[in-house]
């Protein structure tokens, strides 16, 4: 169901068309994906597994899960989240691995080798870490380059309904949306930027390879500055792979960037911020929220979110688990029960809701395959998220030229991965062009900002992974 | 271990409230904002400069009862919709009370609404006053509703009873 009024957003579709599902004729909007699509017409599987063929939908939307891996004009394989739909596309379920059955129009691998992207800067990603760091750099004199596998830029501010807390020169007060935009409108001519251009890979040195367009070009960058972001995590339990099931970020690109609802009736596992936050504006785009269920004890999202969410009638139930999740080809029900003291489940206390959506908000894994590639030094710090690259003070890791920023380098909030990305965008200039005295105060600043949004106590698990990550450093 | 960590909303006694003759007085804000969390639009927010928060932006903000005149510029400025706005001299026995409403559609003047605690148990029945929906209010419209005076402090939403 396409939503026509939001009391935050006013979606702006495209010309309507149609294209085909299976041979069946399904209509989109311009600036849909396939995956929104076929959503908005209540078809919410998109591929079966390999070895069982069972049904799958997408968890992420982003282009991390590929759980939407569908054949699109032949070609198998296609992340339906992140390809546009198009008039006339012909997108077909595929059974197994996928087969070629087309010859993609533009070779992916050229007779000749294409000429490589030079640039000073290459960042991956374009979101709040990555647009940061683009503008600091092109404003002291670096030409960048922005790789962004998503159709938009904007990361996950663009579906960021709320005001953000921080401090007001850094645009606390604002909507995430808003903030997207204000960032895209800083990029200067020196910013370049590639939508629906994945980087799959890093070659030393100072090498990416990206794809554009269905064919593979070379990149060759002085510095590199990877602020890929995220994935969230899945929780184990029965059905756990069930259209239906998604994780928080995806119910968001759903609701906010497309205007789209992912069904009627939620639950949603884990009361952090963003799991209060997502349910909050599940009621704001019209959905109804059964409950949040908590494993912990307490609440981990802010006292503020949680009040506005329980004055609207939801329940946060902490201690409750979610037991398994039941339907045939996609959710109809969730079994929730209590947990005691020592995480077993208390039996007895099963209790079986309606729900055609189960929202996971359980903690997010930073997305570190290119670190891993390039052979930067990796950590494993569970108050960071879990495996992340070493980093020094300006977000440069083990390998020379080679920068981390945002959620790829710990799990926080978007507030931070600005100050982030701008500190590793300074550092970068700095190091490619000279020194300044206006760069030098700008990376006090920066600094003295991080310090601060990290000072209190929600900042206290970062502030332990920071100190950790700052001996592992003396000790290296 | 404070309840609110728990369930999720505040009591009574977690929130500074203002006075009994504070209130008698006019309209005052009530800020629902307990713990430390790095944000500060409200204090800038204020034009009379009733609220601060003094050294870090983690502290929680203080509001002067006495400098506040409960213009409710701050509500629709707040990042989680946490102040509302409190006048216990709106009619005899009548309250009025303003709070966020960031949803669709907006209540109608003159509507008999459900009142709402905290927890989101209705207790009551308010009357919508007035809904103010400026542009510099950036999408977060405050609903002004009217009640009778003891429920004042206790209601923080509504619902809207014929949909």
């Amino acid at each position: 169901m396409r939503l026509e009024k939001h009391p935050i957003l006013s979606f702006q579709r495209g010309e309507s068309f149609t294209f085909t599902f299976d041979g069946k004729p399904m209509t989109a909007f311009g600036g849909e994906s396939i995956a929104a699509a076929l959503h908005a017409a209540g078809h919410k599987t998109l591929s079966h597994s390999l070895r069982h063929e069972r049904p799958r939908g997408f968890f992420c939307a982003i282009g991390k899960c590929s759980s939407c891996m569908m054949e699109v004009d032949g070609i198998p394989n296609v992340k339906t989240c992140l390809v546009l739909a198009e008039p006339d596309m012909e997108v077909r379920t595929q059974t197994g691995w996928g087969e070629l059955r087309a010859v993609p129009k533009k070779r992916l691998y050229p007779r000749r080798e294409l000429p490589a992207l030079k640039t000073d800067v290459a960042v991956v990603g374009a979101g709040p870490a990555g647009l940061s760091a683009a503008i600091y750099a092109s404003r002291h004199g670096a030409r960048v380059m922005v790789f962004e596998e998503n159709s938009q830029i904007g990361g996950q501010l663009i579906k960021q309904t709320h005001m953000f807390f921080g401090s007001r020169d850094h645009h606390a007060g604002v909507r995430g949306i808003d903030i997207g935009d204000k960032l895209i409108g800083q990029l200067g001519e020196a910013v370049q930027i590639f939508t629906s251009t994945p980087v799959v890979g890093y070659y030393a040195p100072g090498v990416l390879a990206v794809i554009k367009d269905n064919r593979l070009h070379k990149v060759e960058a002085e510095k590199i500055i990877v602020a890929a972001g995220a994935s969230e995590n899945m929780l184990a339990f029965p059905n756990n792979d069930l259209p239906g099931v998604y994780g928080a970020g995806a119910v968001q690109t759903l609701m906010n960037v497309y205007g789209i609802l992912p069904g009627r009736r939620m639950l949603m596992v884990g009361a952090g911020n963003i799991g209060v936050i997502v349910a909050y504006q599940a009621l704001q785009a019209g959905m109804e929220v059964a409950a949040v269920v908590e494993a912990l004890p307490t609440i981990g999202a802010y006292q503020v979110h949680a009040s506005k969410l329980r004055r609207c009638g939801v329940p946060i139930l902490t201690r409750h688990t979610i037991k398994r999740a039941f339907g045939d080809s996609s959710v109809v029900g969730a079994t929730i029960m209590k947990i005691d003291d020592k995480w077993r489940p208390v039996e007895g206390t099963e209790e079986d809701i309606k729900v055609d959506t189960i929202c996971l908000s359980v903690g997010l894994k930073p997305t570190t395959e290119i670190f891993y590639q390039a052979g930067c030094r990796m950590l494993t710090i569970p108050e960071l998220g879990g495996e992340v690259p070493y980093r020094n003070e300006y977000m440069e890791t083990s390998v020379p030229g080679i920068y981390v920023a945002g959620d790829a380098s710990s799990i926080e909030e978007a507030s931070s991965a600005m100050l982030e990305g701008r500190l590793a965008g300074l550092d970068a200039v700095e190091q490619l062009k000279g020194s300044s005295q206006e760069i030098h105060l700008q990376k006090g600043e920066v600094e003295e900002s991080l310090r601060e949004l990290r000072a209190g106590p929600f900042g206290e698990k970062i502030r332990a992974g920071e100190e950790k990550m700052k001996q592992e450093g003396s000790s290296a | 271990m404070n309840s609110y960590l728990e369930k999720g909303y505040l009591n009574l006694d977690d929130i500074t409230i203002p006075s009994v003759d504070r209130r008698a007085k006019g309209p005052v804000a009530v800020i629902e904002c307990v713990q430390e969390i790095p944000c500060n639009p409200c204090q800038d927010a204020c034009p009379r400069g009733a609220i601060t928060i003094p050294g870090s932006i983690n502290n929680i903000p203080r509001i002067d009862f006495a400098t506040c005149n409960g213009c409710a510029i701050c509500v629709a400025n707040c990042p989680g919709l946490a102040i509302f706005v409190v006048d216990e001299t709106y009619a005899e026995d009548r309250a009025l009370v303003g709070m966020p409403y960031e949803f669709l559609p907006l209540p109608e003047k003159g509507e008999e609404v459900s009142l709402l605690d905290r927890s989101g148990a209705p207790i009551g029945v308010g009357i919508v006053e007035r809904v103010r929906n400026a542009k510099a209010q950036d999408r977060t419209p405050i609903v002004f509703l009217s009640m009778e005076r003891e429920l004042s402090m206790l209601v923080r939403f509504f619902r809207r009873i014929d949909l």
